[in-house]
């Protein structure tokens, strides 16, 4: 089985605050430290452990700057046979343009199934996937839980809402968007990394390919970002440990729950 | 413009019953369709027999029905199809869909296919300048963002489950239902629907507990989580978790609380280290009060807790058992 798997590196907010550019319509990245994104890895441990059971290669691709091939490094050190690295040079960006440009690309490689996350932790979109399918003509499913391949076939897990989850079969070719927990993602070494350098990382510039200047428009436009007013929320319990633990056992007793 | 497009829900079912955020897009719908003066229409893909019509006719001006047993479950390669035509011929202004699992397979592929600009998991909608524009949630619920669309006849929007709670009497339309024809020449599916299986039932049932210590990433080590397990146990509550915990395959799916496990509805969620996804959020909407620590103060639980204590939640944890003890 020969697996495209489309991954992104996004910065880690938790436990970070974030500042508004300067021009307002973005984070400031400056300051963040960058990851692969958490449901691209699982997409990537999904498509190495088809290939280690049933054969085949595995192709990641994504869409950045030179310092965005560490997580194509990171895929390759986990099983991924090759990698892409499509550079935008400096033009904005949204899902429809990136899933647009990640067809034009995939569609010039053999292929049974293409695996992206169901989201980037950024964003928080969850178009990529889905539209890529739509552009390539393949049959989609989103938040997949599970897969196993039956012939041109294959048997897979939808998440659904209130842990509730649906069982389908779909044909392949087909792309899947890949939900966090279906698989137990590999450990990275830096040993790993250093040896996946051998293996072939191609760069293709935007400009080379033949996409006119409506493939590449984008169909939303950020107007503002902002954080959420500071006011509204929580009533903060301050103090040291001992006296919050006072406080919060003291608001157990008033509202009847006894320990 | 000569004719002002019909602003269009998506019904979304399951099991034979209309989901809430069916109700919950017909709401906000209708509010824009007030101050607009558009015509609120809701399409139905359902199979034979099923009575959702009837459901909704008090929710919108129109009910389009298709009515064929391959929409007996959702199937995001027919509905497609059917509703790309449909908003092709009719070109309604704005198309909402759930921000649910099914309209995360459907919107993106509709969006591409009818050339319709989206924006995704809204939590709320403007309209300006006859554009809509959309507000959104980014980098899990730390930033908003306000989207506007390139010009097109029509825009999709998929609208977070929760957003928009309907109040008492929100249903005050009279439908006309309408039959609607099915495509002759619909492909073969590319899906074939096999069965819903249910997660496995655990020891506990978090759904029913009174007080719930609740532990998120900030956990930071599986080895952590039998001390807070040992916590739980003293003060006589039950351990329950996010979703990362249960990614990590560090406690059971039973324990799982948000919109892909369990709704929970304690007297107390005592919140330790959950940064506060908006699907976990939602499992704890029936919460009557929230305490949530955690050492990110700008973490988006403390926007829906009652309590907020920023802190390492181990200190507190510990002096929580110093006072238990005596």
């Amino acid at each position: 089985m020969n697996i495209v798997v489309c991954i992104k590196r996004v910065p880690m907010t938790q436990e970070v605050d974030l500042e508004i550019d300067a021009d307002g319509r973005g984070v400031n990245r400056e300051p963040l430290a960058y990851v692969i994104n958490d449901w691209d890895n699982y997409a990537v441990e999904e498509a190495v452990l088809l290939k280690e059971e049933l054969g085949g290669d595995v192709t990641a691709i994504t869409i950045g700057g030179e310092e965005d091939e560490e997580i194509l490094r990171r895929a390759m050190a986990m099983g991924a046979d090759r990698s892409i690295r499509i550079d935008p040079g400096d033009r904005v960006m949204d899902s429809y343009v990136v899933s647009r440009v990640l067809a034009e690309v995939i569609k010039g490689i053999e292929y049974d199934l293409v695996l992206t996350g169901v989201q980037a932790d950024d964003d928080n979109c969850g178009l990529v996937g889905i539209m890529l399918a739509e552009h390539l003509g393949l049959a989609h499913a989103a938040v997949v839980t599970g897969f196993t391949a039956d012939g041109n076939q294959a048997t897979i897990k939808i998440e659904l809402e209130g842990g509730i989850n649906e069982v389908s079969k779909i044909r392949l070719p087909s792309l899947l968007s890949i939900q966090t927990g279906i698989n137990e993602p590999r450990y990275v070494s830096v040993i790993g990394i250093k040896k996946a350098k051998k293996k072939d990382l191609e760069v293709i510039e935007l400009g080379d390919l033949p996409l006119s200047d409506e493939d590449l428009s984008p169909r939303t436009i950020i107007e503002e970002v902002y954080l959420p007013p500071e006011t509204e929320g929580a009533q903060i319990i301050e103090g040291d440990p001992s006296k919050v633990a006072d406080e919060i056992i003291r608001i157990l007793t008033e509202k009847g729950v006894n320990v | 413009m000569s004719k002002m497009g019909d602003i269009f829900v998506i019904v979304e079912h399951r099991k034979g019953e209309i989901r809430s955020i069916t109700f919950e897009m017909l709401y906000k719908a209708g509010e824009i369709c007030k101050a607009l003066n558009h015509k609120l229409t809701a399409v139905l893909l359902a199979g034979k027999g099923q009575p959702f019509a009837s459901d909704i006719s008090k929710w919108a001006d129109t009910v389009l029905v298709f009515e064929d047993d391959r929409f007996m479950d959702f199937d995001s390669d027919t509905y497609k199809e059917v509703i790309n035509r449909l908003i092709l011929q009719q070109s309604p202004f704005i198309t909402l869909i759930g921000h649910t699992s099914w309209g995360m397979d459907l919107a993106p592929a509709l969006s591409v296919r009818a050339g319709y600009p989206v924006a995704t998991d809204c939590v709320d909608i403007i309209v300006e300048g006859g554009r809509p524009k959309a507000i959104r949630q980014t980098y899990g619920g730390k930033a908003f963002s306000r989207v506007s669309f390139r010009e097109s006849p029509g825009y999709l929007i998929t609208v977070r489950p929760g957003a928009f709670i309907p109040p008492d009497g929100a249903a005050d339309r009279q439908a006309n239902v309408v039959m609607m024809d099915i495509p002759s020449d619909l492909g073969p599916a590319k899906r074939d629907f096999v069965e819903f299986v249910d997660t496995a039932a655990g020891e506990v049932d978090i759904s029913q507990a009174e007080f719930l210590v609740s532990i998120g990433r900030g956990v930071g080590e599986k080895e952590n989580i039998d001390a807070i397990k040992d916590l739980a146990d003293k003060m006589g509550g039950t351990l329950s978790c996010s979703r990362p915990i249960v990614d990590m395959n560090w406690l059971p799916k039973y324990h799982q609380v948000g919109t892909s496990g369990k709704s929970v509805r304690p007297k107390i969620y005592l919140a330790l280290g959950i940064s506060g996804a908006f699907q976990h959020v939602a499992g704890i909407s029936g919460a009557q009060t929230v305490i949530a620590v955690n050492k990110d103060k700008k973490a988006p639980i403390f926007r829906v807790a009652d309590y907020g204590v920023v802190d390492d939640l181990f200190s507190i944890a510990d002096a929580l058992k110093e006072k238990i003890k005596g």
